[in-house]
């Protein structure tokens, strides 16, 4: 890590944006080893009887104009990852670094908050129902200390950036917009303090496939327009694939594998992954799954396997699945940055066992 | 039971459904016919507001008192509405059953899992209380329900997600029903666990012959489970034909711009082509195609006179202007 002076003076030199400070090859997040566990209290005194280890020791880097994209089961961890790393919840243990500044060390989450910003999946919710839309748009700069003129101003033209346009919506309340629009609100008020990293967290599940890919379009113009990173967490495998350069697939709070969405896609390693590509449903009716890939439902996280956590539902599973946990490390015949999180080579590459 | 001509399970002629309350109309369903034959899987293509969830719950007569519902439902021979209420509650569960979005909702929380499929059981096929029991047992190791002994004493709440609507499914085939209903069964879980339910519904479709009428958002669900889809837009079938005549020949301007909205990893690194606009206000409909004002092909009369129905071949139907070029509208003087 660079002290703060240094690449303060170098900051000047080559990069097109003011704020970027390491240069292009440093990863604009750093995540090191961020674990939340989550008691689960019960019984008569309320005591803790059990624990959900809902992010469980993850590490991964966010490269400064790219989309990771973040999948995997219910409950495996993705969303309370996005939270994590908002701050919004309090990690137990781990470490972020935001181009450089390790956050809480050299950098105050509120500053942190200034850079990266969030977009959630529930727009009505996440709107404040008795302000008008430009209202909710300016109030983050505000409380950031610009004068209510300018920050109203800065509302009016994200709202027409988000194709929006301000004269017939700025004064309109939540409830009289459509999901669409009014995740448009959502993605114009995320980008109001100007961040440099927005994680979308299922931002466009809710809504209809048809304004879905209005939105997916204009979040591609946002990016090229402001210079923007996202993390971008969905279920929805096929619109990962559209979004995402890098993909890091979750299962029940750890990474299995990660690596370039095309490597990923097409040579998956972890069987994990391999079953859950394998589950998408087709668009072809001439082939159409005839095997479920997986059976059962994603196991209570709560108290998960020992050793893999995949291991109960894994065919290839064996013995050392159970004694030791599979580091991440580089995946098998895997291109540059192709990682994955499985003991057994034939269950990485099953087609060359035979 | 074979009937000799082959009568549909399903027959829905012009159906009409409004909603009529104190803040105004909403046509929710426009004048909608098909038929859904014995052992054949129907889906029912459509995004939020289509009518396609209103259109199912018409079939089953569970729409509210301010709906007003007109046109003729005959199902499994049988002319709805005019059903009275106990001879509909005997129609519901028995020849007719429906699967939902949320078996959280759609299961009683204060019964155990058996408990609920013998009283179906005991009401409409009037068994005894052990016998049905042992017919619960049966039905939950039908639909693959690992431990059933076990899982028939379970509370809803004590079941994950893909459990219960395994749970959901034994319930609603509980009396052999010659049509089961289902609205959106596999939204709301996991792809991996949808992928089962799916695989699950095809096989028990099949080993009972049930016909099925599905409705769903997703083009890919509907690609696993469909023999034929009817799809759904502002309260009208827009088009209908078998599952590859629909997905590949693509006759309506909507459903290429819904396939082509939905996205997947062939279109990385370029615009989606997308359909603009919002589906229409369904208390404010425009007077001629209610697709039109999204429409790219959309020409002056699509905005003034509906579309007509134009039938391709036996069963597959387009509702577009463009589809039927020897009708001149303009001569026609139709009124707008």
């Amino acid at each position: 890590m660079t002290a703060p002076g240094t690449s303060r003076a170098l900051q000047a030199i080559e990069s097109l944006d003011p704020r970027d400070r390491g240069g292009p090859l440093q990863p604009l997040l750093r995540v090191e080893h961020l674990t939340k566990h989550f008691p689960v209290r019960g019984g008569l005194l309320n005591r803790k009887i059990a624990t959900v280890q809902a992010v469980d020791d993850v590490s991964f880097t966010v490269g400064k104009g790219e989309v990771l994209g973040i999948v995997g089961e219910s409950g495996c961890g993705k969303s309370t990852t996005a939270r994590l790393l908002m701050g919004l919840i309090k990690p137990d243990a781990g470490a972020l670094v935001f181009d450089g500044d390790e956050v809480g060390e050299d950098l105050t989450i509120t500053a942190l908050r200034r850079q990266m910003q969030m977009v959630f999946q529930d727009s009505y919710a996440s709107l404040n129902p008795r302000l008008p839309i430009v209202d909710s748009i300016a109030y983050a700069p505000r409380m950031h200390g610009i004068r209510p003129a300018a920050a109203r101003a800065r509302a009016e033209a994200l709202l027409a950036q988000v194709g929006l346009a301000p004269a017939q919506f700025a004064r309109r309340y939540p409830h009289e917009l459509s999901g669409g629009q009014r995740q448009r609100v959502n993605i114009a008020r995320a980008l109001a303090l100007e961040p440099r990293l927005v994680i979308l967290d299922e931002a466009v599940s809710a809504l209809d496939k048809s304004v879905e890919a209005q939105v997916l379009n204009l979040l591609r113009e946002l990016k090229a327009r402001f210079s923007l990173t996202y993390i971008f967490i969905s279920h929805d495998l096929n619109v990962v694939e559209y979004v995402s350069d890098r993909v890091l697939v979750m299962y029940l709070g750890k990474i299995v594998e990660i690596g370039p969405v095309e490597a990923i896609y097409a040579r998956p390693r972890h069987p994990y992954t391999r079953a859950l590509l394998a589950s998408k449903p087709t668009l072809d009716p001439d082939r159409r799954t005839t095997e479920q890939p997986l059976t059962g439902d994603p196991p209570n996280p709560i108290n998960p396997p020992s050793g893999c956590r995949f291991r109960t539902r894994c065919e290839f599973a064996e013995a050392r699945c159970a004694e030791s946990e599979p580091p991440l490390e580089p995946a098998l015949e895997g291109e540059l940055g192709h990682f994955t999180a499985c003991h057994l080579p034939w269950a990485q590459a099953p087609h060359r066992a035979g | 039971m074979p009937a000799d001509p082959p009568d549909p399970a399903i027959a829905v002629d012009d159906l009409t459904v409004r909603f009529v309350r104190r803040d105004g109309i909403a046509d929710a369903v426009n004048g909608v016919s098909f038929a859904l034959q014995p052992g054949e899987v129907l889906t029912i293509l459509g995004e939020s507001g289509s009518g396609k969830s209103v259109t199912l719950k018409a079939l089953m007569g569970l729409l509210p008192d301010y709906a007003r519902v007109e046109g003729r439902i005959r199902v499994a021979g049988r002319d709805l509405l005019s059903l009275k209420p106990a001879e509909l509650a005997r129609l519901r569960g028995g020849t007719v059953s429906m699967v939902f979005q949320e078996p959280i909702t759609a299961l009683d929380p204060v019964y155990t899992i058996g408990h609920q499929i013998a009283e179906t059981l005991v009401q409409h096929e009037g068994l005894s209380r052990s016998a049905a029991m042992r017919r619960a047992l049966e039905l939950l190791e039908r639909v693959k329900i690992p431990s059933a002994a076990r899982r028939l004493k379970n509370y809803p709440h004590e079941l994950s997600g893909g459990m219960r609507q395994r749970a959901m499914i034994a319930l609603a085939l509980a009396c052999k029903p010659a049509v089961l209903l289902a609205d959106e069964p596999t939204t709301a879980l996991d792809v991996t666990v949808q992928i089962q339910i799916l695989l699950l519904l095809r096989q028990l479709q099949q080993e009972l012959g049930m016909a099925v009428l599905f409705v769903t958002h997703d083009v890919g669900v509907a690609a696993e489970i469909s023999d034929r889809i009817a799809v759904m837009y502002a309260g009208r079938l827009v088009e209908t034909g078998t599952v590859r005549e629909v997905l590949r020949a693509r006759r309506h301007p909507y459903t290429r711009g819904l396939l082509a909205s939905t996205v997947h990893g062939g279109m990385r690194g370029r615009d989606l082509d997308m359909i603009p606009g919002n589906p229409p206000s369904l208390a404010e409909l425009p007077p001629g195609c209610a697709f039109a004002p999204r429409c790219k092909e959309a020409i002056e009369s699509c905005h003034r006179v509906a579309p007509p129905a134009v039938r391709i071949n036996d069963g597959a139907m387009v509702r577009c202007i463009h589809a039927a070029p020897a009708l001149d509208y303009r001569a026609a003087g139709v009124p707008a």
